[in-house]
């Protein structure tokens, strides 16, 4: 199981990578540097010359290879949670891990065979994040921590309602985000934190309002998590499965308010630009840690909190290790 | 069906649909109808030039830096030509052409003869160019790279062709009048074209010093707009009588904030 830990951190990791390669197609729009697919001008894309992948080439083809990794490491990924795995559901999970980034695969090449479709570059992106939270998940679940807590698991219904609100609230704002990215509606306000000089933008357009839209997003998603932050802080300010990631998606959330700003004002900078969706990536799957383990204890193979009646020996193991 | 079956089949539909929504848009519809020709004894001219005023923005150097090819074939210190203003202050690279007034009733033969695009140097020459609806563009790769060519018309069909080899050649032909259609190249993201479709001869592009001229127009009173990628549109009225030459200038400067 430790390895089967190790490789599903390995292939979250490359999907990180693969998200900021993505990003980083779009940030220096070379989406459409390479006009066929599945192959590369005409080659298979395997065996398409390095010396070849020049000014946007090396941004578009290098993520479609970092994609192709990524597809073969989620291949990986099912066949080991079939042998390792006791547990049905995670395999299954592999399997939707699976069906995702074919999904995504076939939908990056769709974007490209019809010249960037608004809804399929947006449907993309949106998944690519669904998909990064999958890979996180599997590496959170095939955890020694997940599998054999120290402790009970914090059992709070009212962090987890605020937790999904969280995660939800940050998805919605990544689409926005994702939308504004991919209708050309990055600069539409072009001053920060000022809107064309006034809280409120003078005139609405449709890129003024989704760029708006992001901005007010970015301030929600930041007074929520500050107030689900101090909750934690409050009421299981002794866990450190909520305390230590808590802090990271504080830290996450000031970094990310200020790449949005710098965004703007470095008139899209690509690195700047690229920075800010991995980050919104991070802030991602940060929430979702948080909110899953505020979940642990309603999975079927919890452990029991060590306030109620003790377990046989032999129904506690059964407890901890239930595979449906 | 499941909750993630639901999703895929949302994402499939909603790229399906998109694509759908790209879809080339229908030729025009063949008008029968004899066209009468102009009339040589009676045409005129229009002609003019374009010039720009105040501060000259700076010439901006290329960084090609990303492909040595385009390094060693563009020569030391390429630079943009996206503002061309000569010593005397033309403007060059401004398209004109006759915008409205022109009798539907005229017909005019469509050239079989193709308007060349060249890709040397890692830049599309020229910058802009004027070809008529129906007639063949024909695009060229002369460099020893790859460059893809993407048109992103807005009335007509897009499209994007990879042109990997030297000496490639590709042909595209736009149905309905367009000013301007912007060309890209995604691999080399400095180079950009500029061409205007039009469904009539009565067009030009101004030279080095800003010259133009309009020949063989029918009298009659037209709407000309002059256009540049950085400085905007202009309109004019000219009126034209028989066998005469009009003049028009443009003025262009740049815009409060520019």
């Amino acid at each position: 199981m430790a390895w089967l830990h190790r490789y599903a951190k390995l292939l979250a990791a490359a999907t990180l990578l693969l998200v900021t390669a993505g990003a980083m197609v779009t940030s220096t729009q070379s989406g459409l540097s390479v006009p066929d697919w599945p192959n590369t001008y005409g080659y298979n894309m395997f065996l398409f010359p390095l010396n070849k992948m020049v000014g946007g080439i090396f941004y578009e083809h290098g993520h479609r290879l970092i994609a192709s990794g990524v597809g073969l490491l989620t291949i990986g990924l099912v066949v080991f949670l079939w042998k390792v795995d006791p547990r049905r559901w995670m395999k299954r999970l592999g399997l939707v891990a699976l069906g995702a980034v074919i999904l995504q695969g076939t939908l990056g090449g769709i974007t490209v065979l019809f010249l960037l479709p608004d809804a399929v570059s947006i449907s993309h992106a949106g998944l690519a994040q669904l998909f990064f939270c999958l890979t996180v998940a599997i590496a959170l679940f095939t955890s020694r921590s997940w599998r054999t807590p120290a402790a009970a698991p914090v059992d709070d219904a009212r962090l987890r309602r605020r937790m999904v609100t969280l995660t939800a609230l940050v998805y919605v704002q990544i689409l926005l985000g994702a939308t504004m990215r991919h209708t050309g509606a990055g600069l539409a306000i072009p001053d920060f934190p000022w809107s064309y000089g006034r809280v409120l933008p003078p005139m609405w357009t449709w890129p003024i309002t989704i760029h708006f839209a992001h901005r007010m997003g970015a301030l929600v998603v930041t007074i929520v998590a500050l107030a689900n932050v101090a909750d934690i802080w409050r009421r299981h300010g002794g866990r450190p499965e909520f305390t230590r990631p808590a802090w990271l998606l504080i830290t996450l959330i000031a970094t990310q308010v200020s790449l949005g700003a710098l965004v703007v004002l470095s008139g899209k900078q690509p690195i700047i630009n690229t920075l800010h969706v991995a980050t919104g990536a991070s802030v991602l799957v940060t929430s979702l840690v948080i909110t899953l383990r505020a979940f642990r204890a309603r999975f079927a193979d919890a452990p029991v909190p060590a306030a109620r009646p003790a377990l046989s020996g032999a129904d506690a193991a059964a407890s901890a290790w239930r595979t449906t | 069906m499941t909750a993630p079956q639901r999703v895929a089949v949302f994402l499939l539909a909603a790229g399906l649909g998109a694509a759908a929504c790209s879809a080339p848009p229908p030729p025009a519809a063949t008008d029968t109808t004899p066209k009468k020709s102009v009339d040589p004894a009676t045409a005129g001219a229009i002609a003019g030039r374009a010039s720009f005023e105040g501060a000259r923005p700076p010439v901006e150097t290329l960084n090609m830096g990303v492909d040595q090819a385009c390094v060693q074939s563009s020569g030391p210190n390429p630079q943009s030509d996206a503002v061309l203003i000569s010593d005397a202050g033309g403007l060059q690279n401004v398209f004109v052409y006759i915008k409205s007034g022109l009798d539907p009733g005229y017909g005019f033969e469509t050239p079989t003869e193709p308007v060349v695009l060249d890709q040397k140097g890692c830049i599309y020459r020229p910058r802009v160019l004027g070809i008529r609806v129906g007639q063949p563009l024909q695009i060229v790769n002369d460099d020893p790279t790859m460059h893809n060519v993407h048109a992103l018309p807005t009335l007509n069909q897009e499209f994007n062709k990879g042109q990997p080899m030297q000496g490639m050649r590709e042909t595209q032909v736009f149905t309905v009048p367009e000013v301007p259609v912007r060309f890209m190249c995604n691999v080399h993201n400095w180079m950009a074209a500029y061409v205007g479709v039009v469904a009539h001869p009565f067009f030009a592009v101004t030279d080095a010093d800003g010259r133009f001229e309009l020949k063989g127009v029918p009298p009659g009173t037209y709407t000309l707009e002059a256009w540049h990628e950085k400085f905007g549109t202009q309109e004019m009225t000219v009126t034209i009588a028989p066998s005469q030459s009009q003049p028009a200038d443009f003025t262009f400067r740049l815009a409060a904030g520019g």
